[in-house]
């Protein structure tokens, strides 16, 4: 059995206790991915499996075994970037860019999120089409936190590219 | 953390063969146990993955649902049938955590996650009857803002923090369990545990017991419900306070109330007297008021936290009164 990081078939750590996340940074030299609180807390450790969004640092390596994990490092399309990265430098998506990897991958999971229909904590009528507010981006997005305080760029960044996608 | 084995069972009767060895725990999301383990809080040999074991929702005979432990809590809180039919439960999840975290966690590890008192986490530097049995509590003379005001013993005041949990016990779930002991279902108002002078033990279950499913009986008023979670950040915070309740009206009288709070007591609180309060009786925010103070008639308010029997109070009212007339009482 083998992880698929980015498209690439790799062996998981040979240690139970690795977790995702250290193994995406350490054993695969993939730093995209930042640890900031190391307990689930902030978000910054965030990672696509099978296109959900998950927090690597609570995440045994072993564990994801045979699923595929899309990091920020596999986003862009060779030097294309990800529309949603493109954007994160036109609105202002960060500052000190620390917690950036984690918001670019976590909002494209929000968005597959909001398409099938997941419901929020705000939602008023469980049974609608979901509608990407700016109310409901942040909600969506408050998994994800940033010491630099940049939440409206990345909430511009967001509605200019994948809710606008909800939406249409 | 303490190296252990890993292992992935392909079916029920080899997870259950491994969770029965000494030393063995089940591993569901990981988002707390890993945790747990980081801080030496739990030092399992052998984590047990029934993270991959077959999980569905499925609709029962009665119209209830029948939901495997594997289920994710984002699975659970979309599904149709909890939306339409159990509103209570797919909003209580959706309060809970972050998106992340609850792609993770599934139903099996939300209900036996661990409390958060900061002094069961703090094991380098606080006392912790939870922890190590026999050590002493200081949360009970500490910062106890977050800590419970029911169900409470002089050894423990810690409160369980699941939001999924609220809305079960409201729901009357069942609790399908197999282990060493051999199938059985428990009223999930039974599983939790209240602390007494033995709260390192949370819940009922034996050593190597699995809880296999979870099972909604059918709420005739079940679209009638809701969850309202009150806390110190709009979101990505444990509860203060929280309600799920689900009302029917009979005329202008409550004809059937279910209730149950969140973050007043070490387990999920049914509020069986508020409950008694108020069938028969008029919806009106003196009836919600008065409901709430029966329930919480014997309250053990610490320095911290007296805010929370008024809270509970004024929460329940906003609840009652937005099921019964559409605003809050
Ligand atoms: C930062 C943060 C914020 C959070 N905020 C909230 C919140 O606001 N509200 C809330 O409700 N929760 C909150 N949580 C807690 C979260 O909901 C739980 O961590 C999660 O539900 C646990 O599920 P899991 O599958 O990951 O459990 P695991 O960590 O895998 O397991 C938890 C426990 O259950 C046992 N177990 C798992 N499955 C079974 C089974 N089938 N049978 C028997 N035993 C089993 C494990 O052995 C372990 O002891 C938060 C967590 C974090 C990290
Ligand atoms: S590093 Fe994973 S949530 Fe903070
Ligand atoms: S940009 Fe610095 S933490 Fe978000």
């Amino acid at each position: 059995m083998s992880l698929i990081v980015n498209g690439t078939e790799v062996a998981p750590p040979a240690d139970p206790r690795v977790s995702l996340l250290d193994h995406l940074r350490e054993g695969l030299h993939l730093p995209g991915t930042k640890k900031g609180c190391n307990q689930g807390a902030c978000g910054a450790c965030t990672v696509l499996v099978d296109g959900d969004r998950i927090l690597s640092c609570l995440a045994l390596a072993v564990q994801y075994d045979g699923r595929r994990i899309t990091t920020i490092e596999g986003l862009a399309d060779d030097d294309a970037l990800h529309p949603l990265q493109t954007a994160f430098i036109e609105h202002d998506g960060f500052q000190c860019g620390y917690c950036t990897p984690g918001q670019i991958c976590s909002a494209i999971g929000m968005a597959a999120e909001a398409r099938r229909g997941v419901p929020s904590v705000l939602t008023g009528d469980l049974s609608a089409d979901i509608t990407l507010t700016r109310e409901e981006i942040q909600e969506r997005m408050s998994g994800n936190l940033c010491r630099c305080g940049a939440h409206n760029g990345i909430i511009n960044a967001i509605r200019a590219t994948v809710a606008a996608e909800v939406a249409a | 953390m303490t190296p252990f084995d890993y292992a992935r069972p392909t079916d029920l009767a080899e997870a259950l063969r491994m969770g029965a060895a000494a030393g063995a725990a089940y591993l569901g999301g990981g988002t707390n146990i890993v945790d747990l383990m980081r801080e030496r809080l739990a030092q399992p040999s052998a984590l047990v993955d029934v993270s991959t074991l077959p999980a569905t929702i499925a609709e029962t005979d009665g119209g209830g649902l029948m939901i495997g432990a594997a289920v994710r809590n984002t699975a659970l809180a979309e599904h149709p049938v909890v939306r339409s039919r159990y509103p209570v439960l797919a909003r209580a999840i959706l309060a809970g955590a972050s998106a992340q975290i609850r792609n993770m966690a599934t139903v099996g590890g939300n209900v036996l996650q661990r409390t958060r008192c900061t002094y069961f986490y703090d094991a380098e530097g606080s006392s912790c009857n939870k922890r190590a049995p026999g050590q002493g509590c200081d949360a009970v003379g500490g910062f106890n803002r977050i800590h419970a005001v029911l169900g409470t013993s002089d050894a423990c005041v810690a409160t369980h923090p699941s939001d999924m949990c609220v809305a079960l016990a409201a729901l009357d779930a069942i609790v399908h369990i197999d282990g060493p002991l051999g199938q059985r279902t428990m009223p999930f108002g039974d599983l939790h545990r209240l602390p007494g002078d033995q709260p390192d033990r949370d819940t009922v279950l034996a050593p190597g017991d699995l809880i296999v499913a979870i099972e909604l009986p059918p709420l005739r008023f079940g679209a009638s419900s809701t969850y309202r979670k009150v806390r110190d950040r709009a979101s990505y915070a444990f509860a203060l306070i929280s309600v799920a309740a689900a009302v029917e009206m009979d005329g202008d009288r409550i004809g059937d109330v279910r209730i149950a709070f969140g973050g007043v007591a070490p387990k999920p609180w049914r509020a069986l007297t508020a409950e008694a309060a108020l069938r028969g009786g008029p919806a009106t925010a003196q009836a919600f008021r008065d409901a709430a103070a029966a329930e919480f008639a014997d309250a053990r308010v610490l320095r911290d936290n007296s805010f929370k029997p008024v809270l509970a109070s004024r929460t329940l009212a906003a609840v009652l009164g937005t099921l019964t007339t559409g605003e809050a009482a």
